[in-house]
């Protein structure tokens, strides 16, 4: 029901769009309000929610100790996956951020012959990096829309990225990696029952959205084609905060944007927020000292108490007469 | 907030790379493309259409050129029937650069505007500046 939900909402969007630009012709709004509305909700929703996040309390340490900790000087210890400094934290939390480390410890559980086998399973590691990876480049590459003169850094990436020379337009590598790694995902949580169980519309969604971003990008690209000069006088127009709606623009480079602008003011609401959110993580980001030095719980508050001498000296002639043992005469 | 400076250092910086587009362009502006179609051979002309109308060309002009290579490579066709049943010779050299003898104004125009780098001349003779070779 989660998957159906979620791929009816993106079918929506996109009709949605075809019928604002090719049916009503409401060009304005989808290629100049939208994109404006979801950048600042972005922003906006982004700082919101890791303010919201930084301000939650940290009462001590919890890294994952996923290696020996450190102890005696003569005892190796492992430096990052259980950090006592910040360096080590900030050399965990880079491997955290650019090569997936505790993905990479991924495992998988299987009963065979009616034992129970627990292996690594590299397979989710590889998919997530490549997309991700692949995902980082093509946003990369469309800068050369926003920008009049594209940086050498850019063209460069480019080229790289179309290094095999495959057809003309030349072919992205990241295209076809993006695609293959985002259908592998979506793959997954369709047909590994476990994953199936747990997955949500918002599971969903956000891969069918991506998905039909990447297809209506391979679509113009290769396919259909669109008049590019025309879609970056659109998009200088919006760098330069001088819209403007150029004549050729085609509805596919309208659907692209308009899910594109929907990807982006989702962001903050969703859990793609772990963009942000990995960098917030407490398991990951803490240094393991809580031997060390002294953490004093935020929320400890002055406990009114009351010593045993006040109490007797403000019953004893009371407790005397019932006969109760005084500490006292 | 706890290690607040580093957080709202992250989120300054994050904001940052995100508006740069915005930022960079700042009291800037940018020159749009105008590809010439002022040759001799266009001015000859009396209507001046290429093969294609001129939208079919703006978008699609890379995959015209790219079937064209096959056709003229692979399958030894020399000959284009256009939409409108005109026949052209396949030809980037003696048919396409024929009246777009001016490069510099009419292809790179837009193609350093957008910043493609098709590679057409790694193998086909480039014009030289200033009309026909």
């Amino acid at each position: 029901m989660g998957i159906g939900l979620a791929f009816i909402i993106v079918l929506g969007l996109i009709l949605f769009a075809y019928i604002g630009t090719e049916l009503l012709g409401l060009k304005g709004l989808f290629a100049v309000f939208f994109p404006y509305l979801a950048l600042v909700i972005f922003l906006i929703g982004f700082i919101r929610r890791v303010v919201k996040w930084g301000k939650s309390p940290v009462p001590f340490r919890i890294p994952t100790t996923a290696g020996q900790q450190f102890s005696l000087p003569w005892i190796k210890y492992s430096k990052i996956d259980n950090p006592v400094t910040g360096w080590g934290v900030a050399l965990r939390m880079f491997f955290e951020i650019a090569f997936f480390r505790s993905l990479f410890r991924n495992t998988k559980a299987e009963i065979m012959n009616g034992r129970l086998y627990v292996g690594s399973n590299k397979w989710l590691w590889i998919g997530a990096l490549a997309f991700h990876y692949s995902f980082l480049i093509i946003l990369i590459r469309h800068l050369r829309f926003f920008m009049a003169q594209t940086p050498n850094c850019i063209s460069i990436i480019d080229s790289v990225d179309s290094f095999w020379q495959i057809g003309l337009p030349m072919l992205y590598m990241t295209d076809i990696i993006i695609a293959a790694a985002a259908l592998y995902l979506l793959g997954r949580r369709i047909f590994n029952p476990q994953v199936k169980y747990i997955s949500l519309p918002s599971d969903y969604f956000p891969l069918f959205l991506i998905l039909g971003i990447v297809a209506t990008g391979i679509l113009m690209r290769y396919f259909s084609r669109v008049d590019i000069t025309a879609i970056k006088e659109l998009t200088l127009g919006l760098a330069y905060l001088k819209p403007t709606i150029p004549d050729g623009v085609g509805t596919l480079f309208y659907i692209h944007l308009f899910l594109v602008s929907v990807l982006f003011a989702y962001f903050p609401f969703s859990k793609l927020m772990h963009m942000g959110g990995v960098f917030l993580s407490p398991t990951r980001n803490l240094a393991n000292n809580n031997r060390m030095e002294r953490h004093v719980n935020p929320w400890d508050y002055p406990v009114k108490h009351r010593h045993y001498e006040e109490y007797e000296n403000e019953f004893r002639e009371k407790m005397k007469k019932a006969g109760i043992p005084v500490e006292k005469e | 907030m706890y290690d607040g400076w580093k957080i709202i250092l992250g989120l300054v910086v994050f904001v940052i790379i995100v508006t740069l587009p915005f930022t960079m362009s700042i009291g800037r502006d940018y020159v749009k493309p105008q590809p010439s179609i002022d040759t001799p051979e266009i001015q000859k002309m009396e209507k001046k259409q290429c093969i294609e109308s001129k939208q079919y060309m703006r978008e699609t002009h890379i995959k015209l050129l790219y079937s064209w290579k096959d056709y003229a490579s692979r399958e030894g066709k020399r000959v284009y029937i256009a939409s409108d049943g005109k026949e052209y010779t396949i030809s980037l050299q003696n048919t396409c650069m024929k009246c777009h003898s001016n490069k510099e104004k009419f292809c790179d125009e837009c193609h350093n505007y957008v910043s493609v780098k098709p590679y057409c001349w790694d193998c086909h003779i480039e014009p030289k500046v200033g009309g026909l070779k």
